[in-house]
């Protein structure tokens, strides 16, 4: 299945799904050490972003929250790439400057966790496999 | 997104792996918030100045762009940081923490910013004029532009504001555009104002209505007859840390309020609102004594500081006490003798720093002072109790 949106960040990635229906917060909510969410009752709450493809409807919190996406990357604990329903600005940057492909106007719901997926940052196109 | 053929050279890397990365930013911003085209800008104000706010992550992006050959195009100051770029030694800041401020300031250097940290350039020479185009982070400052000075921007983050630098662009969305920039929200003042701590007490009620409604509106404020650029700059900065509001209009004293008819919907602020939000911030009684009193959020003018030497000549503070202002505007309060009025006194300027961003946590217990925004971040990055006094009191306080 391909499903079709708008590019944010370039570069290609593939990997296993990670999907919450929750927006999330780099800043304060995932841990810059561990790469795992730590914001308390979130949907992902303990379970590690590393390696994955984040898929979120939109992102939410402090600006500062670019940088904790920058750090996870020095780090090796970035997500492999981000789908969006809603890009905005923190999560935007974060994925450029950490050179994290990324892509927004998803119909995220049509994707599960532990789906393989592939996120083409140079067409803004997603493949579900 | 249309881009010109320079802004595409610039996507492309013909200027450099810095530039390069600062229109992905740019561009990146465009296409989420629907701008057709950039805009020039003529000033960039950066915020993510303080290490304490920045961390390792942000000290490795900015010397990442510097290393990549990012130079600054337009005039471009700083924020404050997380010390006294001079003197951090007599504010017991910790030397590692310096020598990481140290690097980050470097970074912006080697860009070619300019490296005052204050959080109110538009009192020394970054001071945009009419109708501007700039790219400013820093909320309080954000707000002053648009609203006293009638430039224009949208309140950046600390590497979309650097990308603006880099770049000597913006995407034209949001506050650049006229129509966004119209009222939407008439606020009767049924108040009489005076001073800082009055004008911050309406940033709170003010930027609290705005806050909790469903639809984001700029206020058109009538009813306040005059008021002072030090009085206006606590309200910026007040409205901005309650309502997260980057723009508002008073009748007969901001530029662009004569272009507006005042919006039907109206919410009346009575003395009684504005008492009502100071008793939030100001706690006259607990069990902690004040131990900790500041004044210059946003930094102080230098009408400011000379009043403070005038009620400070010949007393002595008996509380840690921080004037935190600009590098110059100290260089004329020295140059006037109040710095040294000032410091006889026993209080200490903290300069290109202020209580906000400076790595203080635990520290104290409870601060004194005339902002509002101070109050808030006191409270919520700091956890000390706060006492929210008008700027006469603050000092009385300090001399208790």
């Amino acid at each position: 299945m391909i499903l079709n949106g708008r590019k944010i960040s370039t570069g290609q990635a593939t990997g296993e799904a990670l999907v919450t229906s929750m927006g999330i917060s780099f800043y304060g909510g995932v841990d810059p050490e561990t790469g795992q969410v730590v914001e308390k009752s979130h949907e992902l709450e303990g379970q590690s972003i590393a390696g994955r493809v984040l898929v979120f409807p939109t992102g939410k919190g402090s600006t500062v929250g670019s940088y904790t996406l920058y750090r996870l990357k020095k780090a090796g604990l970035a997500p492999a790439a981000i789908i969006n329903v809603e890009a905005e600005t923190i999560t935007a940057v974060g994925c450029i400057i950490s050179e994290i492909p990324c892509v927004d106007r998803i119909p995220i719901e049509q994707i599960e966790t532990g789906m393989q997926v592939s996120v083409d940052g140079e067409t803004g196109s997603v493949e579900v496999k | 997104m249309h881009l010109i053929p320079e802004e595409h050279q610039m996507l492309s890397g013909e200027h450099g792996r810095a530039t390069q990365k600062a229109m992905e930013i740019l561009t990146a911003l465009g296409t989420i918030y629907e701008a057709e085209e950039m805009v020039p800008v003529t000033s960039v104000q950066i915020a993510g100045v303080s290490f304490d706010n920045l961390g390792e992550a942000g000290l490795e992006f900015l010397s990442e762009m510097a290393d990549g050959g990012g130079q600054a195009r337009v005039l471009t100051t700083l924020n404050p940081a997380g010390m006294d770029i001079e003197n951090w030694q007599a504010l017991g800041i910790d030397p590692e923490f310096a020598r990481n401020q140290e690097r980050v300031i470097d970074a912006y250097a080697r860009m070619g910013v300019v490296t005052t940290c204050s959080c109110t350039p538009y009192l020394f020479g970054n001071l945009p004029h009419f109708g501007e185009h700039i790219a400013w982070a820093e909320s309080s400052a954000v707000c002053y532009a648009n609203s006293v000075l009638g430039a224009r921007t949208n309140r950046e983050g600390g590497p979309s504001a650097l990308a603006a630098a880099l770049t000597g662009r913006t995407p034209r969305y949001g506050l650049h555009l006229s129509k966004n920039r119209q009222p939407g929200l008439t606020v009767r003042v049924d108040a009489g104002l005076s001073g800082t701590r009055a004008f911050g007490a309406l940033g709170i009620v003010v930027g609290r209505a705005i806050e909790a409604r469903q639809v984001k509106a700029i206020p058109y404020l009538r009813g306040i007859p005059t008021a002072s650029v030090d009085e206006l700059k606590s309200l910026c900065a007040s409205v901005a840390t309650y309502g997260g509001l980057a723009m508002f209009h008073i009748e007969g004293i901001t530029p662009e309020s004569s272009q507006h008819p005042a919006p039907d919907e109206t919410l009346v602020v009575t003395q009684g609102d504005l008492d009502e939000a100071i008793r939030s911030l100001d706690v006259p009684t607990t069990n902690e004594e004040v131990d900790f009193v500041s004044l210059g959020c946003p930094h102080l003018s230098l009408n400011e500081i000379q009043r403070a030497a005038e009620l400070l000549k010949g007393g002595h503070v008996r509380k840690t006490f921080w004037i935190t202002t600009s590098r110059p505007v100290k260089r004329i309060a020295d140059q006037m003798g109040y710095t040294e009025v000032i410091e006889e006194a026993g209080a200490i300027f903290a300069v290109d720093t202020c209580c906000v961003v400076a790595p203080i946590k635990g520290r104290f217990k409870r601060i004194a002072t005339d902002s509002a925004k101070a109050c808030y971040y006191a409270g919520a990055k700091n956890g000390f109790e706060t006492r929210f006094l008008p700027f006469d009191e603050v000092i009385e306080e300090a001399l208790k």
